[in-house]
């Protein structure tokens, strides 16, 4: 034991000192977490779409006051009038405008006679998320356009009443599990990679090597020092993302607990996972080499950015046994529902049966000897 | 009782033989020098009576403990400074020799004593609580020894323990080891490139080439195994025709080698022969451009048994040259 306690005392007496490598395992993922957070989690706004009016009657006046009311309110776009049809297709292929809507003539006439009356609207699909914003927004304008003047008493179409269970939850903390992940994932990365396979390098397990040191210390010492790191990281994120990204009560007690224990076996999976792909690596260009594709190879596909429903079959299998995609499930649930362990229970099994197997590979393929 | 004993001991690296056969014994208490160019086997020998590698075949017997079959005995009893500096950087010197204690398993209550007796053997109680990185390569080559030392072994394993030090430091860390061996009733296995260093520090010296022993004997008894009192290192304006067959006819003169227009002349009488080939070159009608004459060091000794020079050695200029004489001419 006090072997394994000396490895860990020599890891993270050097991981104190280094005030670099604690901002990198911890800087980047919280970085992260506010850049794409804030990137990918704000609504569409200020669009600018040309008007091309070639009816003038009057329900193209009612049109445009509805237009008025997105610019004022939602502020999805705002109009801008163009006479020339041409001139307005021109300014939306040059970039200047978003999206043309077009009144053909007679519009007015068509709507009041109800016989088929339509509006244009021409998009830059190349930007799909502006695309799809115009669309939503003009698609809802739409149908409030068409809605009788005067309701019915009792309405006799099926409407959709939505319950939401929680809060608003805005994409920065959707992103705050991934985050926490990939701080771990950093860490773990640093430690149980590129240090190891640094200290390798430098002749310094060699010094381990001939000492009455057993095997099982060594792999124990390597793992435990590895892992304290990332739990010391991925508890720093959890405190510091939940503040940022606006969690409720981010300082429950409860909550905090079962973080505690998510953060520590998604740390041991990790590390342990580490520890396998690196046992026999020796080259310290490996460990900097895979970093990015790890990183893109297990972050992306765990549901951190996107949901995993979306994905095509053979990216669902990545998921299916990404050690991320169940800590990302499991952040996910004690971020934005506070629930408790039966919710995570499925998550925890998994990463604790995969630290099992890598510990286990790693410890057959791991070399007592040069 | 031997305190090494090796037999037959051999290591192959797919079909490639690293160390083949070796034999010897290593008497308990004395600096054993293990010499030979760069992969000659001297590292692979030592990981072997180490535990670092497995032997392909024969047997090795660390203070009586069988380097296969009782490993973790081994390791008890032996202190190794590997050839790369390998203190953590960002420790202090105590935290580095603490950290080694706790590996090796001294107890709480010997741990701080021991540290600090060792840390005033090697002269750096001042530099204790500061971190190794502050520490010059003499500094910390010399921490590295006193971290080796940190379990009281029996036995020290040094793989080059002086290479890349300047001369000064090289010096202090010798001083240092026959200090530490003379008190701690050491016995030491060390290689080196450094013929003077074997033949300051050993007791005995085992030359090995191409994995194989080639000589083994006390510095002494070495220098006098080989037909030569001196050498002489010569080299002329120009070269006449037949030149070589001239210089091997002077009196004493028992080998003449050509490299690179320099010849090197094995004499059992160096003065003798630097007159008369003084007096050769005047009747050639050459001018001698350089000269130097030396006493038979273990350089002669290696070239003598391996036929070759550690031709980084001779750059470095750290042969003894006792005499030089340079005229005129190419220098």
């Amino acid at each position: 034991m006090n072997r394994i306690l000396a490895l860990i005392e020599r890891d993270l007496r050097k991981f104190f000192r280094s005030p670099a490598l604690m901002m990198v395992s911890m800087v980047f993922p919280l970085v992260q977490l506010v850049v794409l957070g804030y990137a990918f989690g704000g609504k569409i706004k200020n669009l600018k779409v040309g008007v091309v009016n070639q009816d003038h009657g009057l329900q193209t006046v009612k049109l445009r006051e509805m237009f008025g009311a997105i610019a004022a309110n939602a502020q999805t776009f705002t109009t801008v009038n163009y006479n020339d049809p041409k001139q307005a297709i021109h300014d939306l292929r040059n970039g200047r405008i978003n999206a043309v809507i077009n009144i053909p003539p007679n519009f007015s006439r068509d709507t009041l006679e109800q016989a088929a009356p339509k509006i244009a609207l021409i998009e830059d699909n190349t930007d799909n998320f502006v695309a799809s914003a115009l669309m939503a927004s003009l698609t809802q304008l739409v149908q409030d356009f068409n809605q009788p003047s005067v309701q019915p008493r009792v309405p006799g179409q099926v409407t959709l009443s939505v319950v939401e269970l929680y809060p608003y939850v805005p994409y920065i903390q959707y992103l705050l599990a991934g985050s926490v992940a990939l701080a771990i994932f950093v860490s773990a990365m640093i430690g149980g990679g590129i240090i190891y396979i640094d200290d390798k390098a430098r002749g310094i397990h060699e010094g381990y090597l001939v000492t009455p040191i057993t095997k099982f210390e060594l792999i124990m010492g390597f793992t435990l020092s590895g892992a304290l790191k990332a739990i010391l990281a991925g508890l720093v994120l959890s405190t510091l993302g939940a503040l940022l990204a606006g969690i409720p009560h981010p300082v429950d007690p409860v909550r905090i607990i079962r973080l505690f224990v998510v953060v520590v076996v998604t740390s041991l999976a990790l590390i342990s996972m580490m520890f396998l792909l690196m046992v026999r690596v020796s080259d310290p260009l490996v460990p900097r080499a895979t970093f990015g594709v790890l990183n893109t190879l297990l972050f992306f596909p765990s549901g951190a950015v996107y949901p995993v429903n979306a994905f095509p079959p053979w990216m669902k299998v990545i998921a299916r046994v990404d050690p991320f995609t169940y800590a990302v499930h499991a952040f996910k649930a004690l971020f934005l529902k506070n629930t408790g362990f039966g919710a995570i229970a499925g998550d925890l099994l998994f990463l604790s049966v995969f630290t099992v197997i890598m510990m286990g590979a790693a410890t057959l393929l791991f070399r007592r000897t040069l | 009782m031997a305190a090494i004993e090796v037999e037959n001991l051999t290591k192959r690296f797919n079909g490639f033989t690293a160390v083949d056969a070796l034999t010897f014994q290593v008497e308990e208490g004395e600096i054993f020098g293990l010499l030979g160019p760069n992969g000659a086997g001297k590292s692979t020998l030592i990981r072997m009576l180490t535990t670092l590698i497995p032997p392909t075949e024969g047997v090795a017997l660390v203070n009586g403990f069988d380097v296969i079959r009782q490993p973790n005995q081994v390791r008890r009893c032996i202190g190794v400074i590997p050839q790369a500096m390998t203190s953590d950087l960002e420790l202090t010197a105590v935290e580095n020799m603490n950290i080694f204690a706790k590996l090796y398993g001294v107890p709480r209550e010997r741990r701080a004593r021991i540290v600090k007796e060792l840390l005033e053997a090697v002269q750096l109680e001042k530099w204790a609580d500061h971190p190794v990185k502050n520490l010059s390569g003499g500094m910390r080559r010399r921490l590295e020894i006193a971290r080796g030392l940190v379990h009281e072994p029996k036995m020290f394993f040094l793989d080059e323990p002086t290479t890349g030090l300047d001369p000064t430091s090289r010096i202090a860390v010798w001083e240092m080891l026959m200090e530490l061996k003379k008190r701690r009733d050491l016995t030491i296995l060390l290689t080196t490139h450094y013929m003077d260093e074997a033949d300051k520090l050993c007791d005995h010296i085992a030359i090995v080439d191409h994995g194989k022993l080639v000589a083994l004997d006390s510095p002494m008894k070495l220098k006098a195994s080989i037909p030569a009192a001196s050498f002489l290192e010569v080299s002329f304006s120009t070269i006449p025709e037949g030149w070589t067959e001239i210089l091997k006819q002077l009196p004493d003169a028992a080998s003449v080698v050509e490299h690179d227009h320099i010849f090197r002349i094995a004499s059992h009488n160096g003065p003798r022969t630097t007159i008369e080939l003084v007096e050769a070159a005047r009747r050639a009608g050459i001018v001698v451009s350089s000269l130097a004459v030396q006493s038979t060091t273990l350089d002669n000794v290696f070239t003598h048994y391996t036929g070759r020079q550690l031709r980084d050695e001779l750059q470095e200029g750290k042969y003894d040259i006792s005499f030089m004489y340079q005229r005129g001419g190419r220098s």
